[in-house]
């Protein structure tokens, strides 16, 4: 039908609209904590075709019929009568585009590489749709045209079938059932560890950044991996997990100990991801202040003997604070590690600085 | 005709045979019933089923259908002028629904026939939008989509630009004709003439004061109002985008009458739905609330904005009842007793007659020019209301007749939208195109102007210039590829 192709038409240019002004949304606090599904409604002008028209004049008069001194209820006040021509073009449209969708944008804006799975850790699920015909099954998969069909040509073949009085009773043999083919599908188990600094020298602006930053990544993996999961972990100077939604919202203080969340994260996984099966990403964002140099020599050698074997990719976010930024990310180049084909880097300034970070982690693919 | 189920198709001959006993005059009007969906793409496109694709549908497309899954708006009818005309009805309404939408389309569809200014409509429209459907299609195939597109919108903005009224008009326009003076001189005798005349030298004289002429002569001589067949021809457009232009104006030039007869085409069919509907073999009692209910949703007064079916059917049944008591002409006008004119009766009982003449003969600029009086307007409670900036709300500004035939008509006339023809082709001698707008009181919207020279720009080609008035100045913009620029015209 030619109304889905203009639709369609449609809304590539609403989403070439919102990719104009990608940085605007992505950076709004109030998306972060929803889910892929959850619809966001995005304002934007309208569009329209533009024509010599009327400008609003300031009177804005009108013709209305009715009683006076109605005029106080709701729809009482005259509003746009029959003024000439529409109004001009200030008011707003606005999209509803669902967090995958704009996962989607933010990763044609960016040209991010389709994540596909890696390594020969690929398993084959198998699943079932309802696709072909059997000649048994349950009463309520019966296809009944299919079976009338049947039964129509055995009896007119039978000679049985009276023109005059068409009754066509169907036999055991002339019932068909929808029946379950099974496919196999590419199949990958990923699961990504979030680790997020929330020490007290991280303030808010730095983890309304961090938290946004993350709430963007795992919308993008999310879309490419089918029930890929994610693991939060937030660290002090000791470590824990906690929930997605608790994920967006927690606020602690205390000193850093970095690598008390390596060995979290080592536990964790050697708990319940064998690295055979799975791919493992691993996303930290820190300002980067640990809290001496022995701990951020213990994190290099965990990273470099534990983590690195077994991870597909490590990658480092440090936001700079308004104390300055940190020397984890400095470590790095310390232990050789900058070079290290998993692990990337990047260094984020402000929301603004989001859209090139997340390029910096996923655009190499 | 099939397309109906047995229920619908048995109150459709009866309502067709009684519009048809009662004097209306159609084309074979084909019903059919579609699904919520398939109306709302429908009414995306017009009416018609195949157009052109273009984004601007789609857009429609979403605010229907959104409108409707929000319960914020629901169409009932939709019928397409052309020889048979197509009508649709929405599948779920209830019977009463299908049968008033049903007697209102045979409304619609005898006003299509027998209305003065639908008589240059191209009757045979769906098959023409599916040709430029394929057309466009066609370049999109061979020019790309985006080039396509680009030109359609540009297109678009200009769609406005037509001769509404012109085409009614079958007298070709007066050309100016060059008057050669005379170059000879008088020879006493006539044998000298050759000498005092020499024929190749006048002829010379002669050829240089029409080449003079003709150059100093503006082009177009007489403002073209039809802007986009001055554009058709005299835009330097590739052959494609030639074509694509004359389909958008064939296209406003459909849809234009609709939008010119509005308010009477309304009245006229409600009026109808109305009459034919109140009959026994057509409505059953129980009907009859649900019924009132309907017919009062449609033609609810409103304080706020015009109800074109109010005041389309209070106009007519106004005039019927003048007509048939015999409230016009001389005698009445010059009548002032009160009393009298309350009791005004005179059985002349022209009342149907009249109103099968002024759906005929009239547009809704002449409806509300002509039956528009102070007595209508007191007792349809009309007024005129704007903004009061120290109360900061909507007041009732006047009452007056005339002020409120001012309003109604400035709304209406042209179909709303600002008069603009073509002025001058070479414009200051530089190939410049110089459009001009009557100023009516009202300004035009300077971002959207701006937006649509600049797409007249890349049609013409060269810079071009809108005179119009801007807060009380009269005033020239123009654009001219990169910059604009306006300056005051002395007058």
């Amino acid at each position: 039908m030619s109304i889905r192709k203009d639709q369609g038409r449609f809304r590539d240019i609403i989403k070439g609209r919102v990719r104009d002004n990608l940085k605007k949304y992505i950076s709004h606090s109030s998306m972060t904590g929803k889910s892929e599904k959850d619809l966001v409604k995005i304002p934007i002008d309208s569009i329209d075709i533009p024509n010599f028209r009327f400008g609003k004049d300031e009177s804005q008069q009108g013709v209305g019929q009715g009683e006076e001194g109605q005029g106080d209820g709701e729809n009482g006040q005259p509003g746009n009568g029959s003024k000439a021509g529409s109004e001009a073009g200030d008011h707003i449209f606005e999209v509803e585009l669902s967090i995958q969708e704009l996962a989607d944008i933010l990763g044609e804006s960016l040209q991010l590489p389709a994540l596909l799975p890696k390594g020969d850790k690929n398993l084959k699920a198998l699943s079932k749709k309802y696709s072909s015909l059997a000649p048994v099954g349950p009463a309520g998969l019966r296809k009944f045209k299919n079976t009338y069909k049947k039964a129509l040509q055995r009896s007119i073949s039978s000679g049985k079938y009276n023109y005059a009085n068409p009754n066509v009773i169907p036999n055991k043999p002339d019932f068909v059932f929808k029946s379950a083919k099974e496919t196999k599908k590419p199949f990958a188990k990923a699961v990504v560890f979030y680790l997020m600094d929330i020490s007290g020298s991280m303030g808010d602006a730095e983890k309304q950044v961090v938290r946004t930053e993350i709430f963007w990544i795992n919308a993008w993996l999310q879309k490419h991996y089918k029930g890929l999961e994610s693991r939060f972990l937030v660290h002090e100077a000791k470590s824990w997990e906690v929930k997605e939604d608790e994920f967006f919202r927690i606020s602690a203080s205390g000193g850093t100990l970095i690598s008390s969340s390596y060995d979290l994260c080592l536990d964790i996984i050697s708990k319940e991801y064998d690295p055979a099966d799975w791919n493992i990403y691993v996303f930290q964002f820190s300002d980067g202040d640990n809290w001496s140099g022995e701990d951020s020599l213990k994190c290099m050698s965990l990273l470099k003997d534990e983590l690195l074997p077994i991870v597909n990719s490590f990658n480092y976010g440090q936001v700079e604070s308004k104390y300055g930024s940190g020397n984890f990310y400095k470590e790095f180049e310390r232990y050789n590690l900058d070079q290290h084909e998993k692990i990337r880097r990047s260094i984020v300034r402000s929301l603004d600085g989001i859209l090139n970070s997340i390029k910096d982690f996923l655009g190499k693919g | 005709m099939a397309n109906l189920p047995p229920h619908l198709e048995q109150y459709r001959k009866i309502i067709e045979s009684r519009a048809k006993d009662l004097g209306l005059d159609f084309f074979n009007t084909i019903f059919e019933v579609v699904s919520y969906d398939k109306i709302n793409e429908l009414a995306a496109y017009g009416g018609f089923p195949t157009r052109y694709p273009h984004w601007k549908f789609g857009m429609e497309y979403e605010k229907l259908s959104k409108s409707y899954a929000y319960g914020l708006s629901k169409i009932y009818e939709m019928v397409i002028n052309t020889d048979p005309c197509y009508a649709y009805l929405m599948e779920g309404n209830s019977n009463l629904d299908q049968k008033l939408v049903m007697a209102h389309v045979y409304g619609h569809c005898d006003f299509f026939k027998n209305n003065v200014w639908f008589s240059k409509t191209n009757r045979k429209m769906v098959d023409s939008m599916a040709n430029h459907g394929v057309r466009i299609s066609r370049y999109i195939d061979r020019y790309g989509l985006t080039a396509v597109e680009q030109f359609l919108d540009r297109c678009l903005s200009l769609e406005n630009l037509i001769d509404r009224y012109g085409i009614y008009n079958e007298k070709p326009k007066p050309q100016s004709e060059i008057v050669m003076p005379n170059f000879n001189f008088k020879a006493e005798n006539p044998y000298m003439d050759r000498f005092i005349n020499p024929p190749d030298v006048i002829k010379k004289q002669e050829e240089k004061f029409i080449s003079d002429k003709l150059a100093s002569m503006k082009y177009p001589q007489n403002p073209e109002k039809d802007v986009l067949n001055f554009l058709i021809f005299n835009a330097p457009l590739d052959d494609w985008q030639q074509d694509i232009l004359s389909i958008i104006r064939d296209e406003a030039y459909y849809f234009s009458p609709q939008g010119l007869t509005k308010t009477l085409n309304e009245g006229w069919a409600s009026y109808w739905h109305s009459t034919i509907l109140n009959h026994q073999d057509i409505m059953n009692p129980s009907e009859f609330i649900e019924f009132a209910d309907k017919n009062a949703g449609v033609l609810q007064m409103s304080s706020n904005s015009y109800n074109p079916y109010k005041v389309g059917i209070e106009l007519l049944r106004d005039i019927e009842y003048r007509w048939n008591t015999g409230r016009f002409g001389r005698e009445w006008e010059d009548c002032d007793d009160v009393r009298e004119r309350n009791n005004w009766s005179k059985k002349t009982l022209l009342g149907r007659e009249k109103i099968f003449e002024v759906r005929k003969l009239h547009n809704d600029v002449s409806l509300i020019s002509e039956f528009v009086n102070a007595d209508f307007c007191h007792r349809q409670k009309m007024f005129v209301y704007k903004f009061d900036p120290n109360l900061k709300q909507f007041v009732v500004d006047t009452k007056d007749v005339e002020a409120i035939k001012k309003q109604l008509l400035f709304a209406m006339h042209n179909f709303g939208q600002p008069m603009i023809w073509v002025e001058n082709a070479n414009h200051d001698n530089r190939g410049e195109l110089l459009l001009k707008h009557l100023h009516e009181g009202h300004d035009l919207q300077p971002q959207y102007m701006d937006e649509t020279m600049r797409n007249l720009f890349h049609i013409w080609k060269r810079p071009v210039c809108i005179q119009t008035k801007m807060n009380e100045d009269e005033m020239i913009f123009k654009f001219d590829g990169h910059l604009f620029t306006n300056k005051k015209v002395d007058s």
